[in-house]
């Protein structure tokens, strides 16, 4: 479904992106990741088109994203959804406005069709009667989980989470898991989420990649990378602060 | 030597980022228009952003507006009383009102007040990755948040410098009249043969570049904020000083061309 291709991506003299390699299956759920500021997000951002890559091509059923124009960049990115780290709902907006966006601007659906539809998928993350209120009013959790609602209110066929437990406490940060993996048995979507979260990594990934220097080092299943002989991926997953990673940046 | 080649460099490098920062404006302002045209946004979002920027800024452009036709018509009654031409006051605050003063003091009200807070807004929704979801959502940030407050500011500060005007006219009045002593119809058939429909026209066509250099100014600076809260900062503030520097400088080439 997804295949990237020798990305690389330099932001001035900084190379973040050194020739990624990957390719993620139809009702996948891939997780990348790496220590903070690897690039993690910088990747996600260009499935989605908003970054474009230096090199490499990043194929969606075949088709170049990087070579798309502006009409069909819009047509490829109704077919995502995308929960932000800080979930970046509109402060100006309402929840309900927040999770209707899509829906409104791209659906041409009755104000009822739009409550059912904010309603049901609210429900889906667990919140009720929330849909008057402002992003300023929410909680952390509480914003994530809309930011979920909103990131699938126009059922896409691809969610991408963006550190979706990061800033959240270990029950809430469960809470989302558990979600992720609901709307996944229940939508039957691909999912391409990074995060440094081992716990959330493995429960969430059907695969589990690991980038660090700017491209894959290794990926396979969550037992897979439990177990894996790898020093660096070791260190990573055993948050030790000794070890090649580590010894590299001193 | 090595000092002036660094001059040099600096002067050099700030010249390029200029010009680099008027042509990524300036293409903005492309984008917009076509936008505008193309796949205009829903009128829902330009009549909260004309309220925003028209309604929210009436008090102070009449604020602005009538003490100046005050001060105007204060200042020039002593300097023309010692010509004995202190009727002509009505043609003084008439024609710099109209021409100058009205579009003008309006312009540099709407950069401080709508500029300002477009940049802020539009600072913050880039820094806490708002924009982005805008994109990720299909939607295109000019047309759902560019395009409206261009529009708002297009139609109102021509209006709104319809008002200053008048009321500067009125203040103006009402110091020369009522607090000088003037003659009322000496004041008003004055101002009326020598301020005309052109001068109006003239005060409206500089509202109108004005409106474009605040709407462009504000949204270019907030679409180009990064790194948090001091960046958001740093974007209003340039907001405001370029938008007002850019008023008083077209204002003089606009002069030019329309005398």
């Amino acid at each position: 479904m997804i295949e990237i291709i020798d990305v690389h991506k330099n932001f001035g003299e900084l190379e973040v992106l050194k020739g990624v390699n990957l390719s993620v299956k139809r009702g996948e759920t891939i997780v990348i990741i790496g220590r903070s500021g690897c690039g993690k997000s910088v990747l996600l951002k260009h499935l989605i088109g908003i970054l474009t890559p230096d090199s490499g091509k990043l194929l969606f059923n075949g088709v170049n994203i990087s070579q798309m124009k502006e009409n069909e960049l819009v047509e490829h990115r109704k077919k995502f959804g995308m929960l932000f780290q800080a979930a970046a709902l509109f402060d100006s907006l309402s929840v309900k406005e927040n999770v209707a966006f899509g829906l409104r601007e791209h659906m041409d659906l009755s104000e009822e069709e739009i409550d059912r539809i904010t309603s049901k998928k609210l429900s889906l993350v667990g919140l009720y009667a929330v849909e008057g209120k402002k992003p300023a009013e929410l909680s952390g959790g509480m914003r994530k989980r809309v930011g979920l609602a909103r990131a699938f209110a126009m059922d896409p066929a691809i969610i991408l989470y963006d550190e979706p437990t990061t800033g959240l406490d270990p029950i809430t940060s469960d809470v989302i898991n558990e979600l992720i993996v609901k709307i996944k048995k229940e939508l039957h979507v691909t999912s391409f989420a990074v995060t440094h979260d081992m716990k959330s990594a493995y429960k969430i990934a059907d695969r589990i990649a690991m980038l660090y220097d700017g491209k894959i080092i290794e990926s396979g299943t969550p037992e897979e990378i439990q177990n894996t002989s790898n020093p660096i991926v070791r260190q990573f997953i055993a948050g030790n602060s000794k070890g090649p990673i580590t010894e590299k940046n001193l | 030597m090595k000092i002036k080649a660094d001059v040099f460099i600096i002067i050099g490098s700030k010249i390029v980022k200029l010009l680099k920062q008027l042509g990524e404006a300036t293409l903005m302002l492309v984008d917009t228009i076509w936008c505008m045209f193309t796949s205009p946004p829903r009128r829902d979002i330009i009549i909260t952003q004309m309220k925003e920027i028209g309604v929210m800024s009436l008090p102070v452009v009449l604020l602005t507006g009538m003490f100046t036709g005050m001060v105007l018509a204060v200042q020039s009654y002593y300097q023309l009383y010692q010509l004995s031409m202190e009727t002509s006051i009505g043609i003084l605050v008439g024609l710099s009102m109209t021409n100058e003063l009205g579009p003008v003091l309006t312009g540099l009200m709407v950069a401080g007040r709508v500029g300002a807070s477009m940049a802020a807004e539009l600072g913050t929704m880039k820094v806490t990755e708002q924009i982005d979801a805008l994109e990720t959502l299909a939607t295109s940030p000019i047309k759902y948040l560019v395009v409206p407050r261009f529009i708002a500011c297009v139609l109102l500060v021509p209006i709104l410098t319809v008002y200053s005007i008048f009321i500067g006219i009125v203040g103006g009045y009402i110091i020369g009249v009522k607090l000088m002593g003037i003659n009322a119809t000496f004041f008003i058939k004055n101002m009326l043969d020598y301020t005309d429909n052109f001068d109006l026209a003239n005060g409206i066509i500089k509202a109108f570049f004005f409106a474009i250099i605040v709407a462009i100014t504000g949204c270019y600076k907030g679409f180009s904020a990064s790194g948090g809260a001091e960046g958001v900062g740093k974007v209003t503030t340039q907001a405001v000083v370029v938008a007002c520097i850019s008023i008083l400088i077209s204002d003089f080439f606009l002069s030019i061309i329309l005398f």
